[in-house]
């Protein structure tokens, strides 16, 4: 479904991304953990076309996307939910929840996927009204992945969603990711949470300074010793 | 107090002007965080778009028909120009720092307003009086003008029109979403280039119409009157709280009285009427001392 080949991304004289090769392949939850600055959110940056890579290129679906315009991303099937959520913070849970599914134009079907965000994440069925701005980080979390929903996504991209949260808000986020997939929609995760992600997950990819260093199926990889030692804190 | 009244009556006219294009300012500056200086020179290029239409295909005939096709034309040719501002000056260095853009929109004012006075000399020309101009006694001594009446009108209008592409169209929650944040707005799917594009647009149009409604009240037009009402516009959206589309309509309704008040009654506290120009700053510098945010501007705090 989506394939990054031989990418390399940088920021002016710094290489963030160097020769990225991963795959995520239809119905899977693939995840991508490692330490802050690894270039976990460059690797999803660049896949949405907020960045573009110096070198290789992005395949999504048979199509080379590594220069596609972000919002062109998203009629194809590529939904997001940004690192630190990235809320409209001055719009109501609802008018999030209606941003999210702009580039739609079957009312009725957008009507049944906002009920269906509201019952994913009953939390913002009671706050319909309120501000996005004025929720906690956890509800804000929440709303950015329904939000991301109301796309109709065949790919879903998450960044960090148990950032800062509360353990049993991360449960929570976890719990909904569960059913997301159960869905049929195929997600990439990543997470600096090695522990909850590799449990959540199918196959997983290790980053360490903008290069991937190990691969593998997710409970391997929760059982392998160096990630142990390095991720998992045991 | 027919003083008064007539100095509040003449105070929100000109204020009515500022506000049209510190609306310009505000909406620019709530997307890209951008301070458009040469949007006080689109308000130029409007008035001079509707005097040509005006004395070119109309005449200089009055009549109301005219006077809403050169509002109209005006508009829609700023508009026009405004979008190509952005394309051509401002998109391509976007990706710089924002001074630089802020540099080249300084670029930007000085080479419409030579470009202007190459084109037309610096000779200010006389904007043709389009509907029959009368005044109405209201009581006393105080009276209101048929122009005067006319700028409210259509203020109010413009301004109605704007709140309602904000919040009911989809164009307007697009621009919505951009303003809170670039980003996310792009992974929604919208057409970020456009909705910048768009909103130059507008804010150029709004201009436009001050700069037509503005010559029907203070008929001289020269290329560089865009200069102090830009200035004024911009202190006057910063006063409101730059990015708030009602604090740019407030701020240009005080700054516009303010103004005439000093006119009116400066000379009985030692201000002397040529000071009018000199209000804005004042208040500018007030503002920044005590309430940097603006009237109803806010800093909406991330939570993590």
């Amino acid at each position: 479904m989506l394939k990054l080949e031989n990418v390399s991304v940088s920021y002016g004289a710094i290489e963030a991304l160097t020769d990225i090769n991963l795959h995520v392949e239809k119905g899977e939850v693939v995840t991508l953990i490692g330490a802050n600055g690894a270039g976990k959110t460059t690797t999803l940056r660049t896949i949405t076309g907020l960045l573009e890579p110096r070198e290789g290129r992005v395949v999504y679906e048979g199509e080379d996307i590594s220069a596609a315009p972000t919002h062109t991303l998203v009629p194809k099937g590529i939904a997001m939910s940004p690192e630190g959520r990235g809320v409209f913070a001055n719009m109501t849970i609802q008018e999030n929840l209606e941003m999210g599914a702009y580039t739609r134009k079957d009312k009725k079907e957008v009507a049944k996927d906002m009920r269906h965000a509201f019952e994913l994440f009953p939390r913002l069925a009671e706050r319909k009204t309120q501000k996005a701005g004025t929720m906690s980080g956890g509800e804000q979390q929440m709303l950015a992945i329904g939000r991301a929903l109301m796309s109709e996504p065949r790919l879903l991209l998450l960044d960090e969603p148990s950032l800062g949260l509360a353990p049993i808000l991360v449960h929570t986020i976890f719990e909904s990711i569960e059913n997301i997939r159960s869905e049929g929609t195929t997600i990439l995760l990543v997470e600096q949470n090695a522990n909850a992600a590799l449990h959540h997950s199918d196959r997983a990819y290790v980053l360490e300074t903008g290069r991937i260093v190990m691969e593998g199926d997710s409970k391997e990889l929760a059982a392998d010793p160096k990630v142990k030692e390095a991720y998992l804190g045991e | 107090m027919d003083t008064f009244v007539q100095q509040l009556i003449n105070g929100l006219t000109i204020g009515s002007i500022y506000a049209l294009i510190a609306l310009g300012y505000t909406l620019v500056y709530g997307i890209l965080k951008l301070i458009n200086f040469a949007h006080g020179d689109v308000y130029m290029v409007g008035a001079y778009m509707g005097f040509l239409i005006a004395v070119y295909v109309f005449g200089s005939q009055a009549s109301i028909f005219n006077f809403v096709v050169v509002l109209l034309g005006a508009m829609a040719i700023a508009a026009i120009i405004g979008m190509a501002i952005e394309r051509f000056a401002y998109r391509p260095v976007r990706k710089f720092s924002r001074m630089t853009t802020l540099i080249t929109a300084m670029g930007m004012s000085l080479f419409l307003e030579y470009l202007f006075t190459f084109i037309f000399s610096g000779v200010p020309k006389t904007f043709p009086l389009l509907i029959q101009n009368d005044n109405y006694n209201l009581f006393g001594e105080v009276t209101i003008s048929t122009t005067q009446i006319l700028i409210f009108m259509i203020a109010i209008i413009l301004m109605l029109g704007l709140e309602w592409i904000i919040h009911k169209t989809k164009i307007g929650k697009a621009m919505r979403a951009t303003s809170h944040n670039l980003n996310s707005a792009k992974l929604m799917g919208i057409n970020t280039d456009f909705v910048i594009a768009f909103t130059f647009a507008l804010g150029s149009a709004l201009a436009a119409a001050g700069g037509v409604l503005v010559a029907q009240y203070q008929p001289k037009i020269f290329p560089l009157m865009g200069l102090m009402a830009g200035l004024k516009a911009f202190v006057a959206a910063v006063l409101g709280g730059i990015g708030n589309v009602m604090g740019a309509v407030l701020g240009g309704l005080l700054i516009g009285m303010a103004e005439t008040f000093v006119v009116g009654y400066g000379h009985y506290v030692g201000i002397p009427s040529t000071y009018r120009d000199a209000v804005a700053f004042a208040i500018l510098i007030l503002v920044l001392l005590i309430r940097p945010a603006g009237l109803l501007g806010s800093n909406v705090q991330e939570k993590v």
